[in-house]
C-alpha cells in the first residue's frame, strides 16, 4: 500500500459540540488516511464521534455542529474550506456516500430509475437516452434482476437489500474516488450483509475506490477492512492494518470491545429440567385480504409452529425479516390473534380466549421489544410505567413501588432514578428499564423481541448477562427472539430456526452449531461476519 | 382504481338519500308559511289556503316528499315558489359567480401558502419563520369583513383601483370579471393562506429531518430542488388534505362572502330562498353543496395517489 497515493487525509480534526453537551467535543484531533483501492473501518460505539467524522468529509453536519479545526483533505483539495457550491460540486463525483437505513435513504415518492438518474442531471449534460444507458449500466454492475423493472419501480416495491444496492449504484454512477458507507449493513439481514460486503470489496478493487467504512461489528471488520481505526469518545484510540488490531489490540478500549464480541461458538449449558412453562402446537397465523372485485390474497406468516419451553430454560426462535419469529412472538403474548393452533400456559390454552378471559394470563407472558428509545413512553416517569402493570392487576401503589424499588437494584440502577424520564437515559440503561416492567409483572415468560440488537456489543453483553442473571433467579422462561446468530449461541439452550413462516429446523444450540441439518440453516452461519475469525469466547 | 371509484360513487347514494330526508323535514318542521310569505301581508286567509294548494302544501308531507323526490329522479327539481323560475334555471343563473369565486380564493390561497410554507420550514427558527408564522396568526384572527373593509378602503377608495363591490359575468369581459373578483377572493383566501402555510410548514419541517433528503444532499442537489422537488412531493397528503377542507369551507361560507361583496350568486341565493320560505330552492341548494362536498373528498383521496405511489385502491 506504500505507493497508493491517498485519497481522503483527515488532519487532526476537531468538531465542537454546542455548549451544554456532555463533553465540549464531538471528534478531537482526529486523523486519518484512504488511501486508492483500500478500505479503512471506523469501528467504534455510539457516540464514538465515527459518524460525526464520516459527515464532515461529506459537509453533512448538522448546522449546530461545526469543524473548528484541523483540515480534510479530498484528493489534496481542504473541503472544510470548499464554498457551499464547490461541496456540491464534489459530492456525488469525487466522493459519495452510502447510509445505513436503505429503507428510508430513498425517497418513496420517486422511481428508483428517477433517483440515480439526479446524480446524473445534477453533474453532467449528457442527454436522457445516455443518461438512461447509464443507469441501467451501473444497475446491472449492481447485479440486480431486471434493471428495466426497477429502473421504473418505487423503493416499497424493493427489499432491503435491493435498495442498498441502488444506493450504492447511485454512489459509483460517476466512479467518485471516495465511497464513505455509514454502517450500511447494519439494518440488513446477515445473508444480504454477507452479499452487500462482498458486492463492495468487488466494486472498490475493480474501479480503485476508496472507502471509508463506519461500523461498529468486528464481525464485519474482520470480513472487509484493510486498515482499522478505532474511535472512542470523540478520539481515535488504535489505528493500524486489520490483521493487527484484531490479532493483537492494543488499546484497552479495542480490546475490551473485542472481548465483547459473542463468540459463535455455543456456551455449554446445562439442560434445563424444569415444568413446562409455555407451549405452543400448531401455531399458525394467516393475514388475508377480502377484496371486492378481485381474489383475496392470503399471507401465511407463520404456520404450524410447535415450541416447548421449560422454566429457567432459552429457546431461540432465529431468523431474518419475514421469517415469521416476530409473529410468532406477538402470537403467543397475544398482542395478535392466531389464527391457528394453541398456546399453553398453565394448563390453560389461550389461543382463543377474549380479552377479558385473557386477563389474568397476560401477566405470566411479559415482552421485551427491541428499541428502548421507543417502548417506554415518553411522557411518563420509568417509574409511572413500571408500577403500571401491578396496579393494574390489583397491587397497591405502596406495594408496586415497593416492588419497583427493588427490581432497579437487580437491573443495576439506582431505585431513586424512578422519578426520572425515559430520556434521562442510555439506551442500555433504557433496556435494563423494559426489562425491569417486565419481571414487575412476576412473569413466568420472557418475550425477548431483538431485545438486544439495538444496543452497542459492550452494552449488548451486560444486558445479556442481566437476562442470564434474571433467569437464573426467578426461573424465567425465555424466548429469545433474534436475528443474530453470535447472540443465539451465547443465550439460547436450544434455537428454532425459522424460514418464510416455518420452523426449518430445531434444536440444541450447541448441536445445531456443530452440524446443521437445513441448507438455510448452514446459510446462515455461513453468512454470519468474520465467522472464520476467532473472537475471544 | 376504477372500482375504487364506483364504490365510492354508489356510497354517495345513501348519504344524498339522508340529506333529502332531513332538509325536506327540516324545512317542514320549522316555523314559517311560504303561502303567506307570496301572498304578503294584507293577504285573507282564503288567499293564502288558495296559495297552499296550488303550492301542493295542504298534501300530507309523505305525498309531497314523494312528489318532490319522483320528480327529482327524472332530473326535475322543481318550480321555485318565489322567483316565478324553475329551480335549475335559478341555480344555473347563479353557479358562474359563486364558482368564479371559490376558484380564484383557492387558486391564491395555494399559490400563495404553498412558497410561503415551505420557505418558513427551510428557514425554520429564523426571523422568516417567525414573520410567516405571525402572518398566520393573524389571518387565522381578524374577521373576515374587517379585512374586506380595509382592503376595499385601500384599493377601492384610497386608491381607487378597483371597484368597490359588485359582479360582472365573465361574458361581460375577463378584464371587469376580474377587476371584479380581486378584492373578494383576496379577502376570502387569507385565512385559506394562514391555514394552508402552517399546514405546508410543519409537514415540510416534518419531511425535512428525513434520510432520504440527507441522501439528496449528499448527491450534490441544490436546496431549491431538495425543497420542491424532494420534500414537498412527500410533504403533499397532509397538504392536500387541508386545500381539500378549505373548498369545502369555502363553499359553506359563500353565503355570508357574497352578502357583503354583494355578489349575486348561490350564497345570495341560498339567503333569499330562506327568507321567503322558498322550499323547492333551498332543497335543491343543499342536496348540490352535498355533492359538491362528497366530490371534493373524492377528489382529495384520489389526488393522494398522484402523489405517494404508496398509496393504491
Amino acid at each position: 500500500m506504500e505507493s497508493a497515493k491517498p485519497v481522503l487525509e483527515v488532519k487532526n480534526l476537531t468538531v465542537a459540540l454546542p455548549v451544554g453537551g456532555d463533553r465540549r467535543h464531538a471528534v478531537e484531533g482526529v486523523s486519518l488516511t484512504v488511501n486508492t483501492g483500500e478500505i479503512v473501518c471506523i469501528v467504534g460505539e455510539s457516540g464514538s464521534g465515527k459518524s460525526v467524522t464520516a459527515f464532515s468529509v461529506m459537509g453533512l453536519l448538522p448546522k449546530v455542529l461545526k469543524p473548528s479545526a484541523g483540515q480534510i483533505l479530498l484528493e489534496g483539495e481542504n473541503v472544510l474550506e470548499a464554498s457551499p457550491q464547490r461541496l456540491r460540486d464534489l459530492r456525488g463525483t469525487r466522493m459519495a456516500m452510502i447510509f445505513q437505513e436503505p429503507m428510508t435513504a430513498l425517497n418513496p415518492v420517486l422511481t428508483i430509475g428517477d433517483q440515480i438518474d439526479e446524480v446524473l442531471r445534477i453533474h453532467t449534460d449528457l442527454g436522457a437516452a445516455e443518461r438512461r444507458t447509464r443507469v441501467l449500466g451501473i444497475m446491472e454492475a449492481m447485479r440486480l434482476p431486471d434493471p428495466e423493472r426497477i429502473y421504473a419501480s418505487y423503493p416499497h416495491q424493493l427489499s432491503g437489500g435491493q435498495r442498498q444496492r441502488i444506493m450504492i449504484a447511485a454512489a459509483l454512477v460517476l466512479d467518485p474516488a471516495l465511497l464513505i458507507a455509514d454502517e450500511p449493513t447494519t439494518a440488513l439481514d446477515v445473508t444480504t450483509q454477507a452479499q452487500i460486503l462482498k458486492l463492495i470489496k468487488e466494486l472498490q478493487s475493480r474501479r480503485g475506490t476508496g472507502v471509508l467504512f463506519i461500523t461498529h461489528d468486528f464481525g464485519v471488520v474482520a470480513e472487509i477492512a484493510d486498515r482499522v481505526v478505532v474511535m472512542e469518545g470523540g478520539h481515535v484510540v488504535e489505528e493500524g492494518p486489520a490483521e493487527e488490531v484484531l490479532t493483537r489490540p492494543k488499546h484497552a478500549y479495542t480490546r475490551m470491545l473485542i472481548g465483547a464480541v459473542p463468540s459463535l461458538k455455543p456456551k455449554g449449558r446445562p439442560e434445563p429440567t424444569g415444568p413446562v412453562a409455555l407451549e405452543g402446537i400448531g401455531l399458525g397465523k394467516t393475514y388475508g385480504e377480502r377484496r371486492f372485485f378481485s381474489r383475496p390474497r392470503i399471507v401465511k406468516a407463520a404456520a404450524a409452529v410447535n415450541l416447548k419451553v421449560r422454566r429457567g430454560e432459552t429457546l431461540g426462535i432465529v431468523g431474518e425479516s419475514g421469517s415469521g419469529k416476530t409473529t410468532v412472538a406477538r402470537c403467543i403474548a397475544r398482542l395478535i390473534e392466531p389464527t391457528e393452533g394453541a398456546i399453553l400456559v398453565s394448563n390453560a390454552d389461550i389461543a382463543k380466549l377474549r380479552e377479558r378471559q385473557l386477563r389474568p394470563y397476560r401477566r405470566r407472558i411479559q415482552v421485551v421489544f427491541q428499541d428502548p428509545y421507543r417502548s417506554l413512553n415518553p411522557r411518563r416517569t420509568v417509574g409511572a410505567s413500571i408500577v403500571e402493570g401491578p396496579m393494574n392487576y390489583g397491587l397497591p401503589a405502596a406495594d408496586a413501588t415497593a416492588r419497583a424499588r427493588e427490581i432497579m437494584k437487580l437491573v443495576g440502577l439506582q431505585p431513586d432514578a424512578l422519578s426520572r424520564y425515559p430520556h434521562q437515559f442510555s439506551g442500555g440503561q433504557r433496556q435494563r428499564i423494559a426489562i425491569a416492567r417486565a419481571l414487575a409483572m412476576e412473569p413466568d415468560v420472557l418475550i425477548a423481541d431483538e431485545a438486544v440488537s439495538a444496543l452497542d456489543v459492550s452494552v449488548q453483553k451486560q444486558v445479556l448477562d442481566l437476562l442470564d442473571d434474571v433467569q437464573k433467579r426467578f426461573q424465567l422462561a425465555i424466548l429469545f427472539i433474534t436475528h443474530d446468530l453470535r447472540v443465539a449461541a451465547q443465550i439460547c439452550d436450544r434455537i428454532m430456526v425459522m424460514e418464510k413462516g416455518v420452523v426449518v429446523e430445531e434444536g440444541r444450540t450447541s448441536e445445531v452449531f456443530a452440524s446443521p441439518s437445513h441448507p438455510y440453516t448452514r446459510a446462515l452461519l455461513d453468512a454470519a461476519p468474520g465467522r472464520d475469525f476467532a473472537f475471544a469466547a | 382504481m376504477l372500482g375504487y371509484i364506483l364504490r365510492r360513487l354508489l356510497a354517495t347514494i345513501p348519504v344524498l338519500l339522508i340529506v333529502a330526508v332531513l332538509v325536506f323535514l327540516m324545512l317542514r318542521l320549522t316555523p314559517g308559511d311560504p303561502a303567506a310569505v307570496i301572498a304578503g301581508d294584507n293577504a285573507t286567509s282564503e288567499q293564502i289556503a288558495m296559495i297552499r294548494s296550488r303550492l301542493g302544501l295542504d298534501q300530507p308531507i309523505l305525498t309531497q316528499f314523494l312528489i318532490w323526490s319522483g320528480n327529482l329522479l327524472s332530473g326535475n327539481f322543481g318550480e321555485s315558489f318565489f322567483f316565478k323560475k324553475t329551480v335549475a334555471e335559478l341555480i344555473v343563473g347563479r353557479l358562474e359567480p359563486t364558482v368564479s369565486l371559490a376558484l380564484t380564493t383557492i387558486v391564491i390561497a395555494v399559490l400563495v401558502a404553498v412558497p410561503l410554507g415551505v420557505l418558513a420550514a427551510y428557514k425554520h427558527g429564523t426571523w422568516i419563520d417567525r414573520v410567516v408564522m405571525g402572518f398566520s396568526v393573524l389571518g387565522f384572527s381578524v374577521p373576515v369583513f374587517v379585512i374586506g373593509y380595509a382592503l376595499i378602503y385601500v384599493f377601492a377608495i384610497t386608491l381607487n383601483w378597483l371597484p368597490i363591490q359588485g359582479y360582472q359575468s365573465i361574458s361581460g369581459g375577463f378584464r371587469g370579471f376580474l377587476q371584479r373578483l380581486i378584492l373578494p377572493s383576496l379577502t376570502l383566501s387569507v385565512i385559506y393562506i394562514a391555514l394552508i402555510a402552517r399546514m405546508t410548514r410543519a409537514s415540510v419541517l416534518e419531511v425535512l429531518g428525513e434520510d432520504y433528503i440527507r441522501t439528496a444532499r449528499a448527491k450534490g442537489q441544490v436546496e431549491r430542488k431538495i425543497l420542491f422537488r424532494h420534500a414537498l412531493k412527500n410533504a403533499a397528503v397532509p397538504i392536500v388534505t387541508v386545500i381539500g377542507i378549505g373548498v369545502a369551507l369555502l363553499i359553506g361560507g359563500v353565503v355570508v362572502t357574497e352578502s357583503v361583496f354583494s355578489i349575486p350568486g348561490l350564497g345570495r341565493l341560498t339567503v333569499d330562498a330562506v327568507l321567503a320560505r322558498d322550499y323547492p330552492t333551498i332543497q335543491a341548494v343543499i342536496l348540490l353543496f352535498s355533492v359538491v362536498y362528497i366530490a371534493i373528498n373524492l377528489c382529495v383521496d384520489l389526488a393522494y395517489t398522484l402523489f405517494d405511489p404508496r398509496i393504491r385502491y
